[in-house]
């Protein structure tokens, strides 16, 4: 773990789930798997402290355990799995535009949560659908199940690792920790369960009984002491499925941008069609014949099959190989191939910084090496047709920013400098590393500044925060307008100045962190699927 | 291919040596020809670098502005509104009061937070009821915070009658519920002045309000 990527996961927790988890958290990464008292001594902390820290790390699927022998029990922290939180908003909004808002709320309170039983899910966000609703109106169980099984249908929640049922032949004490285990097959299976009800409205239940609250407890932990039908079955939103989304939208903008709508829509199926029967790390999907994606067209497209034919054929022809032609039979077998698509996203990722840090003309310098693989710096100057002394300070420039690197081949066995070629050239993979963990630095910084900035101005925050909830309370009692007035004067105009330049930096910072995970996302991915094939 | 002015000069040795032996007489002596990287003879190579490159160097590119419309704006709200909402579940946790010897503070010190708590919740219930058009959800999360807190502290006042054993333990939640009271204190008194505020204004209309 590099030190960007651990500065980066502290600021994470700490932001989320307050500094005692952030010390565990780090210490965890940082050192690899301890046990318990390890930690707690190590860190410093108090045993309790380190208990209630593990809880929340285990709940959010941050931090695995595993029973070594003699009976100890190791703690693991997962890294990668804490970047993801940078993409939470990211997730939410998407089942928001698959699922709208039922989706868009059961992903959010799995990711809260971590992990939740069905009807715990169902439940509430039915309560919380149901307090955004006109009044008299609730949200029935019924619909948000639906929801919540089209999720799993679709894979973007599974069930997580179960604990084994134990047969009665274990005499000897239980394990210290269970060892959870998933099937394959149990992965997206939804419980038979018959969840009645509707939402509660926390209004409406409560207007009632204004002066005795206390009547009203009672009741509520009642319906809790009913047993949960679906006790020990847990979810958790599924990453991996959200990542292959994000990647297919890329690809399919990407085909979108480059040609045009009709052919993006013939990858959107193409991809579409793949999505259950192509693994997610495969270099490229299963072939489709051309027949198939005709039926599977979506219904407002009509292009005649020839058209169609025309499409795949230039498709398949593109220098950038997003499609690939693998057969003939059923009119044409063709492939999307998700390597290479990931490998020319993350090289354009490339080129577009090069474009933006440094000019045009680096640029075109830039692309020229990577289209010829190798060039001497004579060779540069020629291609590129820019003079000598600009191309060798632009390639400096490159050079000691680590996109291009210099390769040298020796003509003599003793690799005298006289007699070596220097030759420049992109090494893809080494490059977006280089340039993810600046992503990594950039969003740390990012939201270091945004920290200080809040920090900066907490005074003047808490004095608004103040004014607000006076007015609030005011309007409640109906005060006057003219008294409303007096109050809010009490912010002075400089002072709302500042908060309104306060607000537009938050924004914009946060923003830029959204931003910066987009290309994180691009970057990782073509790093993943690099990886996988060697 | 192009081949480096001199590679191929079957004199190269002697003159690598002659290059290593001239010592200070000419321009830089570096271990590789130089040409090959393409600084040719003659040009002044760029100055030297005497201390680290500035903190903050001037950008000479602007950055492309961020992308807005409804999709970013939207994200955004969530970002932030996520931020909001994770401080308040039970996964944050706020880290202890230390521990005081209550051996050496005097007895009442330690109770005394949840009297004046429980003397604050006697103060304010009477007030409710005449405000009938007060806003009846504030009230009723008001009343069970601080029901919670009372329920909280009694529970705990019943243990450590109970046990002993886990006194540490529960000092520490004590001190977690004192955390929580400081910090919801403050935010207490503001609804207090907010009322003092109204209840003033009725009476008075004269008096300005500062």
């Amino acid at each position: 773990m590099t030190q960007a990527e651990i500065k980066l996961c502290s600021l994470l927790l700490q932001e989320h789930f307050g500094e005692i988890v952030e010390k565990i958290g780090v210490h965890l990464i940082r050192t690899g798997s301890q046990p318990l008292r390890v930690i707690a001594h190590d860190t410093g902390t108090s045993l309790d402290q380190v208990k209630k820290a593990l809880c929340v790390l285990i709940q959010h699927n941050l931090v695995i355990y595993q029973v070594h022998k003699r009976g100890v029990v190791e703690y693991e922290a997962q890294c990668n799995r804490v970047l993801r939180m940078l993409r939470y908003p990211r997730y939410i909004y998407t089942a928001k535009t698959l699922y709208s808002d039922t989706g868009e709320l059961i992903v959010e309170e799995l990711l809260l949560n971590g992990k939740m039983t069905m009807s715990a899910v169902v439940k509430k966000v039915a309560d919380r659908l149901t307090e955004t609703m006109e009044d008299g109106k609730t949200m029935d169980y019924a619909e948000v199940s639906n929801t919540f099984v089209r999720l799993v249908d679709t894979h973007f929640v599974q069930r997580c690792p179960l604990v084994p049922a134990t047969e009665n032949s274990d005499t000897g004490p239980p394990p210290p920790a269970p060892t959870l285990v998933i099937n394959e097959k149990d992965m997206y299976l939804v419980p038979k369960l018959s969840l009645i009800g509707k939402g509660k409205r926390r209004r409406s239940s409560d207007e009632d009984a204004t002066g005795e609250p206390k009547a009203k407890r009672p009741k509520q932990s009642t319906d809790n002491k009913e047993p949960i039908p679906d006790d020990g079955i847990y979810w958790q939103a599924n990453l991996d499925r959200f990542h292959q989304h994000f990647r297919d939208q890329a690809i399919v903008s990407a085909v979108a941008n480059r040609m045009d709508q009709t052919s993006s829509e013939i990858v959107r199926t193409m991809l579409r069609m793949s999505e259950v029967t192509t693994p997610s790390g495969a270099p490229f999907t299963q072939p489709l014949s051309s027949n198939e994606i005709f039926r599977s067209l979506p219904v407002g497209y009509n292009i005649s099959k020839q058209v169609l034919d025309q499409y795949l054929t230039l498709l398949a022809d593109d220098p950038l190989e997003f499609v690939g032609k693998s057969g003939d039979s059923g009119g044409g077998m063709y492939v999307i191939n998700l390597h290479k698509a990931l490998g020319s996203l993350a090289t354009a990722t490339l080129e577009s910084v090069v474009q933006e840090r440094f000019g045009s003309r680096c640029a075109r310098i830039f692309r020229l090496v990577l289209q010829k693989k190798h060039l001497e710096q004579k060779q540069v100057e020629d291609f590129a047709m820019i003079p000598a002394k600009e191309a060798k300070d632009m390639l400096y420039k490159m050079l000691s920013e680590n996109f291009i690197s210099l390769q040298e081949i020796p003509k003599t066995p003793d690799h005298a400098p006289s007699r070596t070629f220097y030759l420049y050239t992109v090494n893809i993979l080494s490059a977006a590393r280089m340039l993810l963990h600046r992503c990594y630095k950039s969003v740390a910084n990012l939201i270091e500044r945004r920290q200080f900035e809040t920090k900066e101005n907490k005074r003047l925050l808490e004095k608004s925060q103040r004014v607000e909830a006076i007015i609030a309370s005011m309007q409640a009692t109906g005060a006057e307008e003219a008294q409303l007035q007096e109050i809010e004067e009490m912010i002075t105009a400089p002072e709302r100045q500042q908060l309104e330049t306060l607000k537009r930096n938050v924004n914009k910072l946060d923003a830029c962190e959204i931003q910066v995970d987009e290309t994180i996302f691009l970057l990782e991915s073509y790093i993943e699927s690099t990886m996988k094939r060697q | 291919m192009v081949f480096p002015i001199g590679c191929l000069n079957p004199q190269a040795p002697s003159i690598m040596a002659s290059r290593g032996g001239g010592r200070g007489c000419g321009r830089g002596q570096l271990t590789f020809n130089v040409e090959a990287v393409g600084i040719g003879k003659g040009d002044a190579l760029p100055p030297p670098t005497l201390q680290p490159s500035p903190l903050f160097p001037p950008l000479e590119f602007r950055p492309v502005p961020l992308p807005s419309g409804e999709e970013g704006e939207y994200v955004l709200a969530l970002k932030q509104e996520l931020r909001g909402a994770m401080r308040q579940l039970p996964y944050f946790i706020r880290p202890a009061v230390p521990k005081r010897d209550w051996r050496r503070l005097p007895r009442e010190l330690k109770i005394r937070v949840r009297k004046l708590q429980k003397e604050r919740t006697t103060i304010i219930l009477p007030k409710r009821p005449p405000k009938t058009t007060e806003d009846k959800e504030e009230t009723i999360q008001k009343l069970e915070t601080l029901e919670k807190k009372e329920e909280e502290v009694t529970s705990e006042e019943d243990e450590e009658k109970e046990e002993e054993e886990e006194k540490e333990e529960e000092e520490e939640e004590e001190y977690d519920e004192e955390e929580h009271e400081e910090e919801t204190d403050y935010i207490m008194s503001y609804f207090d002045n907010g009322e003092d505020f109204g209840g003033d204004s009725d009476d008075n209309m004269d008096e300005a309000i500062y």
